[in-house]
């Protein structure tokens, strides 16, 4: 069950700000440590930069989930139409990169998250969820 | 079973005020009350609103149910009851017989009132048994809810409690770790001093264990992430109080400690620590001496 | 737009991190910097970054460009006031910052510049 879900554009370096703003506001709400929200902004940031400079800018989908009242969690959805990515398990590997990163954005992402799932199709577009729980 | 066939309502609500008296005086009778902190006024209230509230509830209905409304009321009341007297220090089996207690005084109202009805009195014995013990295991649930809710607090406290970090020299932390380390509580111990390292400017910090039992795979490395989230700080961390058991298993598990200072005793740590910030312990008697 | 300010501190910089970090400051910031420690010939550079609730793989990489950038200008970089939460998750991320040197706060930072230049080292990865 999750209420109140956002939805956010991630086309600029601003972006990238408010959609780590915005997961901040939600963590802290949720009680997450100061650790654990550290960690969901920082696997925010690295997702929205990938939306932002492999897949040209896409959007983000910010959940709030509820399931029992000692399970509560942040679940992030990053979308883009971009070029897609041929070989998942290589982009999953540390040190990988096209871009001008360290390579760490979305293998990162997923060791700072609780839950992770990609898909990708060339030509078509990207999507990663992740879910960090309290 | 039939309401309109049930004569136990009309008994007890009609008796309810000999019933009370008797089952009070059974209580005090039996000292079970006096196992926790209770006062004798506390119990003649608790069992005149129980009462009150079980003859109120009868007329509706004989069958318990934890989630028919109409139960509501005295639900509440007992899980209330039921903590009240977990922290009073009653058993679990204490609270349960605060409820049995009251089949005795019943059971006699009703063999006076259905003297002459064997197959009433059957019924009606039946149905308030198979009620109270309905409750009363009611109250064994909500007590054990109530403890857990207690040990989990507890083991909570003890997390933060296991992790005093001590300044032994201006700039010089120890964190000295006793008992299993899980990934949990390497989580508050790291925060706690990293957070310390902060707010004292130390630089250097001994973390010391010889209270911990074992060194397995995740707990060397929570170990390591703990020293390189100090290094990122810009604070240096020395490991002290190997066994050598343990230092044979770090070897066996193929675990790398190469890029971290370790010692073998918290004093052989903290002078390398003292050396590091160059200062150095010099004996006056001997000086005195010549 | 925003710029990240410069304090000049005897023969070193002091950049302080204070707003939340996106690409065109952090590019901006390393032409700033770098010439500002040509412009005032500093022989080091402390960044701040005790007010910055995240370090990601690009921030970390913008701190190992200026502490490069710096090095070839003859200048050395200390990185000062990462908080722990920030430290835990850069762990848990597998980002070391190598080649970055580290400090607890801005006094430890300078002391440590201070040994370092009267040593007169040459810039590399010391410890």
């Amino acid at each position: 069950m999750s209420i109140e879900p956002t939805t956010l554009p991630v086309r600029s370096g601003e972006d990238v700000v408010k959609v780590r703003q915005a997961v901040r506001t939600l963590a802290m709400d949720l009680g997450f440590s100061l650790v654990d929200q550290t960690k969901v902004i920082t696997a925010a940031s690295e997702l929205a930069r990938n939306t932002l400079t492999y897949g040209g800018g896409g959007e983000v989908r910010i959940e709030r989930l509820n399931q029992g009242p000692k399970r509560s969690g942040v679940r992030l959805t990053f979308e883009d139409r971009g070029p897609g990515i041929a070989n998942i398990e290589l982009a999953l590997t540390d040190g990988y990169t096209t871009g001008t990163g360290l390579g760490l954005g979305l293998n990162g992402a997923r060791k700072l998250s609780h839950e992770f799932d990609i898909w990708s199709q060339p030509g078509v577009g990207t999507r990663v969820t992740i879910t960090r729980w309290k | 079973m039939n309401r309109l066939a049930s004569r136990l309502p009309a008994i007890v609500e009609q008796h309810q005020r000999e019933i009370l008296a008797e089952w009070v005086r059974l209580q005090l009778e039996s000292g079970n009350w006096r196992a926790g902190r209770l006062q004798e006024s506390q119990l003649r209230d608790e069992s005149q609103k129980f009462i009150g509230l079980l003859a109120g509830t009868l007329q509706n209905t004989v069958q318990f149910d934890a989630r028919n409304a109409q139960w509501a009321e005295l639900r509440e009341f007992l899980s209330e009851l039921s903590r009240s007297r977990a922290t009073q220090g009653f058993s679990p089996s204490q609270v349960a017989t605060f409820v049995f207690s009251l089949k005795q005084p019943i059971f006699g109202r009703l063999r006076l009132a259905l003297a002459k009805e064997p197959e009433a009195l059957a019924d009606a014995m039946w149905e308030i048994n198979t009620l109270l013990d309905a409750l009363g295991l009611y109250t064994t649930e909500v007590y054990q809810q109530a403890r857990e809710a207690v040990i989990s607090r507890q083991q909570e406290e003890l997390i933060e409690l296991s992790t005093p970090v001590v300044e032994l020299w201006p700039g010089i932390l120890a964190l000295p770790l006793i008992g299993t380390l899980d990934s949990e509580r390497t989580q508050v111990v790291m925060e706690t001093l990293l957070q310390r390292l902060v707010a004292t400017g130390s630089s250097i910090a001994v973390i010391d264990i010889t209270g911990v039992p074992t060194v397995d795979t995740l707990v060397a490395q929570h170990l390591l992430k703990t020293v390189s989230a100090a290094q990122l700080m810009g604070a240096d961390c020395i490991i002290s109080g190997i066994r050598p058991q343990i230092a044979q298993t770090i070897v066996h598990l193929g675990i790398d400690l190469s890029a971290v200072a370790t010692k073998a005793s918290l004093s052989d740590a903290f002078a390398l620590a003292l050396k590091r910030r160059g200062l150095a312990v010099t004996s006056s008697t001997a000086a005195a001496r010549g | 737009m925003d710029r990240v300010p410069i304090l000049r501190l005897g023969d070193c910089l002091l950049v302080t991190v204070q707003v939340d970090m996106h690409d065109e400051l952090a590019m901006s910031l390393q032409d700033d910097l770098t010439n500002k420690i040509v412009a005032t010939k500093a022989r080091g550079v402390l960044i701040d970054i005790s007010a910055l609730e995240m370090v990601d793989s690009f921030i970390g990489r913008m701190l190992g460009n200026i502490a490069s950038m710096s090095r070839i200008l003859d200048a050395q970089t200390v990185v000062v006031g990462m908080q722990p939460a920030v430290a835990i998750t850069l762990v848990e991320l597998g980002l070391s910052l190598p080649g970055i040197r580290t400090a607890l706060n801005v006094d430890a930072g300078l002391a440590l510049l201070r040994r370092a230049l009267d040593r007169g080292d040459e810039g590399g990865y010391v410890d």
